[in-house]
């Protein structure tokens, strides 16, 4: 059987040939944290009395999940990040006004390139799989021994590869087939595995729905997401840096599952699982207190215009509370050149900073005791977006913004179909 | 090492935000005082009915979701000495054996609310004192016991300077 992509990523960088099993150390070609992670890596790294971080460009902090600081304590948590990246002199440390939700501003930079080697202290570092790096989520010792050595351990994962075909339906997106992908195989169907994406259907993607697909591999237990590199990868990091990179090619001949896309409809993610999914058709009637755009999984540009087309000309139902949230600065400024953010405030939605905030429960849009949202973020755990007894559907940004509109989860083309 | 104690069962998908939830885990980096939380969405109270040495027996993919390694931790810091489940998830497994809280991956069914366990990590075997049955679970690849038998990732770290393979 031929290798998958993260075996022929791992082999280069322990510069050797390995198989999946084989638990190995190797450099890595880089770290990252945030202020929820960050702080405990941090304590955990100046125990090790170092006194030097491995590399000052290949370490980087962003304080995305409660920055701007919420409270005194998260202002204390984003101040441990902000000193210990002027005492090591990181160059990467993103400040407010520059940060964005880390797994969207990080691609952006042109920090993450094909064939590298990433963890990162958030389990959705698995993101990057999309550019055709080996990407994954860590704990904060596991970064603390990164920051201060450049190398890590592994066991070299498995892959298991998922094979789109036919075409899309109107409306449908990546978060469409990841969400469909994880109804199907469970929340620990991957357990440990990387998940290979491939198929028409994902060659004929843009970047911003592939970075959903992966991102959301880590709620199917997956280690990794990965796609091959292809001319939409390189056009994509082209235009971010000069610096060289390694396309691996995928050898594997076996697929775990195969998909005809031509019969997925819309998804959602029911309460308190992502593998709760149905088919939009399928739903029933379900009215909701708030709509949540935004996340590392769909606050990217492309998510914005796909909810543009649906609020434009539309007000959001009176008893809902939109909350849209680009996921960088960098999508911020695009989406008003593009005239989008005056239509979601003509539509009466509200319109944030880049940050985490509600996605974890954080802040901007906590719900209460019985509350009900609908959200393109990733995760709708019990809890997880306020009150333990409020609810979390999941789905990709079209129809949050047509649930929103119609104060109930709801396809986008009804809300068309009204105008 | 041999451990004893008694058994708080779970059932499978145990997430990170059930163990510590997301609105305590930034405020602090005092893992004894976030402890008092742990399980307090799924079962309140749960702190103060453990006693030093008790096992966390659970279902298929335990520590599911955020990597935050808080949720070891807190679970070391409540005086769980270890994790005995069908299935964990993996940033989970791996921050557990970094922060030096045991974890035995078996199959838990036959493991009840309340029982009392005997369990020898080096030989990776689980006496069930209550039921009267031995089990022989697989013992953790050498890297991790070697963490472990450390106390975590850090002191290894301190010891070795750095990874032995």
């Amino acid at each position: 059987m031929g290798k998958g992509i993260a075996e022929k990523i791992f082999s280069h960088h322990v510069g050797r040939e390995v198989k999946a099993g084989e638990f190995v150390e190797t450099r890595v070609s880089l770290c990252l944290g945030n202020d929820i992670t960050a702080p405990l890596a941090i304590e955990e790294f100046e125990r090790l009395r170092v006194g030097r971080v491995f590399d000052e460009e290949r370490v980087v902090l962003v304080p995305s999940h409660f920055a701007p600081a919420k409270d005194i304590k998260s202002s204390e948590q984003c101040k441990i990040l902000r000193e210990f990246a002027k005492r090591y002199r990181l160059r990467y440390y993103f400040e407010v006004g520059r940060m964005g939700i880390e797994h969207a501003l990080l691609p952006e930079m042109g920090l993450v390139l094909p064939g590298d080697l990433i963890i990162g202290a958030d389990s959705h570092t698995c993101t990057y799989g999309a550019l055709g790096a080996f990407s994954t989520g860590v704990g904060s010792t596991d970064l603390a021994a990164v920051m201060a050595t450049g190398r890590c351990w592994f066991k070299v994962p498995e892959t298991i590869r998922f094979v789109y075909n036919g075409k899309l339906r109107p409306w449908v997106s990546g978060k469409d087939l990841i969400l469909h992908t994880i109804g199907d195989i469970g929340v620990d169907g991957a357990l440990y595995k990387v998940m290979e994406f491939s198929g028409e259907v994902i060659s004929r993607l843009g970047m911003a729905s592939r970075f959903t697909i992966c991102n959301m591999a880590i709620e199917a237990g997956a280690k990794a997401g990965i796609i091959e590199p292809d001319d939409v990868t390189i056009r994509y990091i082209k235009k971010r840096t000069n610096r060289p990179y390694m396309v691996f090619k995928s050898d594997l001949d076996d697929i775990y599952r195969e998909y005809d896309c031509s019969e997925i409809e819309p998804q959602v993610a029911f309460p308190h699982l992502p593998s709760n999914t149905k088919p939009i058709s399928e739903i029933g009637d379900i009215k909701i207190d708030q709509a949540v755009i935004g996340s590392c999984t769909n606050g990217r540009i492309e998510d914005l215009r796909e909810a543009s087309k649906i609020l434009k000309g539309n007000k959001v139902h009176s008893e809902v509370r939109l909350i849209i949230i680009p996921a960088t600065q960098g999508v911020f400024k695009q989406a008003l050149d593009e005239g989008l953010i005056d239509i979601f405030i003509e539509a009466e939605a509200v319109v944030s900073t880049p940050t985490c905030g509600p996605c974890l429960g954080g802040y901007m849009g906590i719900l209460a005791k019985g509350e009900r949202c609908i959200s393109t973020t990733n995760r709708n755990f019990q809890g997880r977006m306020g009150d333990k007894d409020s609810e979390v559907y999941l789905a990709n940004p079209s129809v949050v913004a047509a649930s929103a509109v119609l104060g109930r989860i709801a396809h986008p083309e009804e809300v068309l179909k009204n105008v | 090492m041999r451990l004893t104690g008694r058994v708080h069962k779970f059932g499978d998908n145990i997430n990170t935000d059930y163990i510590i939830s997301g609105k305590y885990k930034f405020k602090t980096l005092d893992m004894d005082e976030l402890a008092k939380h742990l399980f307090e969405d799924l079962e309140p109270g749960f702190y103060n009915r453990i006693d030093p040495g008790d096992f966390i027996v659970a279902g298929s993919n335990f520590g599911c979701g955020s990597s935050r390694e808080q949720a070891p931790l807190v679970i070391k810091h409540a005086g769980i000495s270890s994790v005995i489940a069908c299935s964990f998830s993996r940033i989970f497994y791996r921050n557990s054996i970094n922060v030096g809280l045991p974890l035995i991956e078996y199959d838990t069914s036959r493991i009840s609310q309340g029982d009392e366990l005997i369990v020898d990590l080096e030989n990776g075997t689980i006496s069930n004192k209550t039921k009267g049955e031995m089990i022989e679970a697989r013992t953790l690849p050498r890297i991790m016991r070697e963490i472990l038998k450390e106390g975590g990732l850090v002191p290894y770290f301190k010891k070795y300077k750095g990874f032995r393979f």
